[in-house]
């Protein structure tokens, strides 16, 4: 089980857990099982979502592996200029 | 090997050079074609019709004289760009931002367009159009938005990111909480705690080139859209989705761009030309007005921020919090969000938190702006900072190194950090000369630490040997200032090989797949390892040209320093076989040679500087002088250091300019007072002294150059150095950007009385 660390404004699409237990091997994994539990996410994930994974930071790689006891954290997808 | 991204301490031959700029001349002589430098037969001339209310509801809009007028080809309103946008409510804030629909938001709004023969056509005919408002009550500033008697400005937006979902509408579009750790009993274990409120003005990018373009739709559904742009593949899927065309059939090319800054990423303009275009069945030029750029498109918020840190007495930091409130425009964005997150990057925290509020306002909808809203958390906290380490008696230098985040640890938006250069920023100030040189009269110094994210994203690049051994590279992201040279560098060093046998092109967007734009500092980093992988499919090619040329098998083939080698002493007889070799061979060893790499890059790698300032204040009139000025900034591998130099200079240049001058005014009626060079003053070459420069370079351990972003950093610092510098001089804090000698005075005045 990952614990998935949850930013603020991703924490009201999770009834606002600061964190989350889900079992995943990959990004995609982990967002599918992520909208299963909480159905709102999709709208987020809709609007954009960037993983970090271990301090990298992956906004598009979703096969991406996921290594064992990783620190997984979920932030709002960023613009810049 | 191909797509390993993992940086290994290679040494390099063309990387890190400084070869001068293959765009140079083009641009010095002006043969380079911008937004505006394209023709087509029988093109016509957009103009656009614009709200000179700040808010007001379109009870009508008559159209019919406008229509009649002899060489009149076609008029638009919302009408002819009807809503496709099925749900998607960012696009539809883009269709509206683009054409009001039934309300006017802000001084500026577009409400209806024509194209004609010539431009005194187009402009009679704006005058001929009558639009009947009703004027509604509007808000501009920030703290009034919120107030509980505030006009609402957008009866659609309800907060997001609050638990439970709020009932009623709201100018709080969004709340963004981010922290970790106990901030109240890290406030409690605190000797000293301060408190500050700040407030920064409007700003625009203020780049030289307004927007243009030349826009081409046919009756057969096909279009073409020549445009100055950060994304063309961007601005290609979003004008096809609001005209309903097929994403296929518009073909995007992207001229050279006079400066973008974050403010080319956005449409604003574009969707008009071609509904124009479509309407009257010819080619339609649009080009914004000076006046246009600053009322319609999209710069940065003002902010309104409130900054409370606690230290003990020996330097450290027990917590700290900051409450950002940034408008978006009247359409909502993440500026906010991104301040919170920026806010204390720079800092190794336990307990820390951070919240923003995106409120709308009736103001054009705000855009992107080189490392879009950290300049103004950076402003707020770095000024707490140095009045944090005034307070215990610490030199403010030593303060940050001794609270600075470092490998390990975590982030005050969240994530653990990989290795960073926060602290060899700040320890080459604490050596630099620049902070020993004697100050003279009436003059300060100042320093201030800067974070920005940078990020990839999706790429796609295209690598060709042509037959006499030159190499061409197709990239599909704009560049805005050498990437081109930086990416003939990196193709040039794969390949070992001069760089002056390689030509970088920028392609349109038929020839290429989908791009991401040239923004969050991602051109180089994400191009360049894209080239990498091109180029390394490109010399597996030739490794087995060579092979069946030699008829042994490939694994005893290796490539270096641009030839074919074959491995062994078995094969020394055989004589290596240069790139010049194998292309003029290959149309009998399979034909033409090429690479190809399609790719999400990610692990950008985060990014910190830290800049200083001198300023001189003249005693009697408050005017200020940037004397000094010196960048300190970690690239990760500078590919062309003229070019990484340049960036900081320039993102100094523009915060010398947002600190000290720079600022929107509007009117009591919510109208703009200075949309123009001459009273929104940028700095020009003659108010900067040179600005000192110096690259360090902690390899990003996941690019294979270690290449980081450079584009954005710069401009974070300069608000809060200048900040220092200026509160030094002047004893007194300075809490309100920008600081022109009216506000210098008043502060001084304040504290004398």
């Amino acid at each position: 089980m990952l614990k998935v660390c949850l930013s603020g404004p991703l924490q009201a699409a999770a009834d606002g857990a600061a964190s989350v237990s889900i079992s995943a091997m990959t990004i995609r994994e982990l967002l599918r099982e992520l909208v299963e539990q909480y159905p709102g996410m999709q709208k987020q994930l809709d609007d954009g979502i960037a993983v970090s994974v271990n301090g990298e930071i992956f906004r598009d790689s979703w096969s991406e592996e996921i290594p064992e006891s990783a620190e997984i954290f979920l932030l709002p997808r960023i613009q810049g200029g | 090997m191909a797509n390993d991204t993992k940086f290994r301490n290679r040494k390099f031959k063309a990387v890190g050079t400084r070869p001068p700029r293959p765009d140079g001349l083009d641009k010095v002589t002006g043969r380079a074609k911008y937004g505006a430098d394209t023709f087509a037969p029988g093109q016509l001339v957009g103009r656009v019709l614009r709200s000179p209310h700040a808010h007001a509801q379109i009870t009508r809009i008559d159209t019919s004289k406008a229509e009649k007028l002899n060489g009149v080809k076609a008029v638009i309103t919302s009408k002819d760009l009807p809503d496709l946008t099925d749900g998607d409510s960012d696009l539809y804030d883009t269709l509206e931002n683009c054409m009001a629909r039934d309300r006017a938001l802000y001084d500026g709004h577009a409400v209806a367009a024509v194209a004609a023969i010539d431009a005194p056509t187009a402009r009679k005919a704006l005058k001929l159009i009558r639009v009947t408002y009703t004027i509604l009550p509007h808000v501009t500033d920030v703290d009034e938005a919120i107030k509980p008697d505030a006009p609402i400005v957008q009866p659609r937006v309800y907060t997001s990111g609050v638990s439970p979902k709020p009932k009623s509408p709201s100018n709080v579009a969004r709340v963004s909480e981010f922290g970790h750790g106990d901030v109240e009993a890290g406030f409690k274990a605190a000797d000293i705690i301060v408190e500050k409120s700040y407030k920064t003005e409007q700003t625009h990018q203020g780049y030289i080139e307004p927007h243009a373009c030349l826009a081409s739709v046919g009756p057969d559904g096909h279009g073409e859209l020549w445009v100055t742009t950060q994304g063309h593949f961007v601005f290609r899927n979003t004008c096809a989705a609001l005209l309903g065309m097929d994403v296929a059939k518009l073909t995007v090319t992207p001229s050279e761009v006079g400066g973008g800054f974050g403010g080319k990423t956005h449409v604003w303009m574009e969707p008009i030309a071609l509904a124009l275009s479509r309407k009257a069945n010819r080619p339609v030029k649009l080009e914004m007005t000076r006046n246009e750029v600053f009322r319609s498109t999209g710069p940065t918020s003002s902010t309104s921020i409130d900054v409370k840190i606690g230290v003990k007495k020996n330097g450290r930091i027990t917590a700290a919090s900051a409450y950002l409130r940034y408008h978006d425009g009247a359409f909502p964005g993440i500026w906010a969000m991104l301040g919170a997150m920026t806010s204390y990057a720079c800092y190794d925290l336990k307990n820390v938190k951070t919240v923003g509020y995106d409120i709308l306002v009736n103001r054009p909808k705000v855009g992107a702006y080189r490392a879009p809203s950290a300049p103004m958390a950076a402003f707020a906290v770095e000024s707490t900072i140095n009045e944090v380490a005034t307070k215990i008696g610490m030199d403010p230098i030593d303060f940050r190194i001794k609270n600075a985040a470092k490998e390990g640890t975590k982030s005050s938006y969240g994530p653990t950090y990989g290795p960073i250069g926060i602290g060899p920023t700040l320890a080459a100030v604490k050596k630099h000369p620049h902070m020993r040189a004697q100050l003279k009269k009436n003059q300060g110094r100042g320093m201030a630490c800067g974070f920005w994210f940078n990020f990839g994203g999706e790429t796609c690049t295209d690598l060709n040997i042509c037959v006499d051994g030159t190499v061409t590279l197709t990239v599909g992201t704009v560049d805005l200032s050498g990437s081109r040279t930086s990416l003939s560098l990196i193709a040039a060093e794969e390949l070992g090989i001069p760089y002056e046998r390689v030509k970088c092109n920028i392609s349109d967007t038929a020839s290429l797949g989908h791009n991401d734009m040239t923004d969050g500092s991602r051109g180089t980093f994400s191009s360049g390892m894209s080239i990498i992988f091109a180029a390394r499919n490109a010399i597996d090619d030739l490794c087995q040209r060579a092979a069946d040329t030699w008829g042994i098998p490939v694994k005893d083939v290796v490539w270096k320093d641009g030839r074919a080698l074959a491995k062994g002493k078995k094969h020394r007889k055989l004589k290596s076989l240069s790139l010049d070799d194998l292309a003029a061979a290959s149309s009998n060893t399979g034909g033409p040679i090429a690479g190809h790499s399609q790719i999400v890059a990610d692990g950008a790698g985060v990014s910190f500087a830290s800049h200083i300032c001198d300023i001189e204040v003249d005693p009697e009139t408050s005017a200020t002088k940037v004397v000094r000025y010196t960048v300190i900034q970690d690239a990760g591998k500078a590919v062309h250091p003229d070019y990484v130099e340049g960036q900081f200079q320039g993102g100094a240049a523009q915060g010398i300019g947002w600190a000290l001058n720079e600022e929107y005014v509007y009117d009591e009626n919510g109208r703009l007072q200075n949309p123009g060079f001459l009273d929104y003053r940028v700095p020009v070459c003659s108010d900067l002294p040179f600005i000192d420069t110096q690259i360090l370079e902690i390899p990003n351990p996941n690019h294979p150059y270690g290449i980081r972003g450079v584009g954005e950093t710069s401009i974070v610092p300069p608000l809060a150095a200048i900040g220092n510098a200026v509160s030094d001089v002047a004893g007194v804090r300075m809490t309100h950007v920008p600081m022109s000698p009216p506000r210098i005075r008043k502060a001084i005045k304040d504290k004398q009385a």
